[in-house]
């Protein structure tokens, strides 16, 4: 037995039609081909999704968490950054 | 007529039956969690196939045997499924290869009975068409990554084919019950199913590097009740519950 490990890959799936594909978790496969065969079994098999993509987890480059005040805390105080100062007409739903 | 019929259609309801509870043996043993559940969502795809061939196989017999009863009841005699899909699990490698010599005839099988002249039947294969397309990609691109992957996982996999080889001649096995069919239409000619067969599964092992085995001896029987030691010890197992507490449910 070799004990080299497989590749991890990251997964993303499409619900439906007009929506994003969505991270829904990460798996093992030996080569991006089974990665995807193996996400169909592993998400989708009650009905999930319709498109998949997967992408090798080395490929992720991610924003460090000690970074996170210097990115994050300046957004925290501009509040006219939001679209919260119209007000919304009466029969408007889903807002 | 229906008296050929049933008998077909319990074939080709047993080869699903009986490969779909030796596949799920590997549940909760895979090699590893994605292929565990995998290999189960095949076995259960096999399952449902099963139930919708033996419902239809009920009906043509006329007795008011149940689908459950023609799957938990009959003895190892009654059974008319191909010896190759009663073989042992094995290794991973030779689970995959046994169902990849099976997926490969279902396959092209479903794709003739899309037009048979029995609606039924054809309503039956176009379904499972579906979940059998996806089970030999899976089977088949395996094939060829075991094949073509290290020393060890071409050198087992080899030696399952050389072992399953002998079973795959009765995959195209003829007997009345095939020849009346045939003249109404209902089922394909098999040298047809045969030809395309042999091209898809040389090509896929060819692209594992694997070599069909020069020993041509061939076994046949299933399809008349004449199985190998190892259906007796399966059906043990599967038949335990309706034998023990006849008719109960769950």
């Amino acid at each position: 037995m070799t004990e080299k490990e497989w590749p991890l890959w990251e997964v993303f799936i499409r619900s439906k039609q007009g929506l994003n594909h969505k991270h829904v978790g990460s798996l093992r496969a030996a080569d991006e081909e089974m990665a995807i065969d193996n996400a169909r079994d592993v998400y989708t098999r009650r009905s999930e999704g319709i498109s998949i993509w997967v992408v090798q987890s080395t490929n992720v480059f991610a924003s460090s968490p000690t970074d996170a005040d210097a990115f994050f805390e300046p957004a925290n105080d501009k509040v006219y950054r939001h679209p919260t100062f119209y007000d919304v007409p009466d029969g408007i739903e889903h807002m | 007529m229906s008296k050929a019929l049933f008998e077909y259609v319990l074939r080709l309801g047993d080869d699903s039956l009986i490969l779909g509870q030796r596949l799920s043996e590997w549940c909760g043993h895979g090699p590893i969690l994605e292929e565990d559940i995998a290999t189960t969502n095949i076995a259960l795809d096999l399952i449902g196939q099963a139930t919708t061939l033996l419902e239809y196989a009920a009906h043509l017999e006329g007795k008011k045997r149940s689908a459950d009863e023609l799957a938990f009841l009959r003895i190892d005699r009654e059974y008319k499924n191909l010896l190759l899909v009663e073989q042992e699990n094995g290794d991973f490698g030779k689970t995959i290869m046994r169902q990849f010599l099976f997926d490969a005839y279902r396959k092209l099988l479903f794709e003739k009975l899309l037009s048979s002249s029995d609606e039924h039947l054809a309503a039956i294969a176009e379904k499972s068409l579906k979940e059998t397309k996806y089970h030999l990609k899976h089977s088949s691109e395996w094939v060829i990554r075991l094949g073509d992957g290290t020393e060890e996982s071409h050198e087992r996999v080899q030696d399952s084919l050389n072992e399953l080889w002998r079973y795959t001649g009765e995959l195209f096995f003829e007997d009345e019950v095939d020849t009346e069919l045939k003249g109404s239409g209902v089922i394909p000619d098999v040298s047809d199913i045969q030809d395309k067969w042999n091209e898809l599964v040389m090509n896929v092992l060819a692209e594992a590097t694997l070599t069909i085995p020069n020993d041509n001896w061939q076994f046949d029987g299933g399809r008349v009740g004449k199985h190998s030691e190892h259906l007796g010890y399966l059906l043990s197992v599967m038949q335990y519950m309706q034998r023990a507490y006849p008719n109960m449910e769950w």
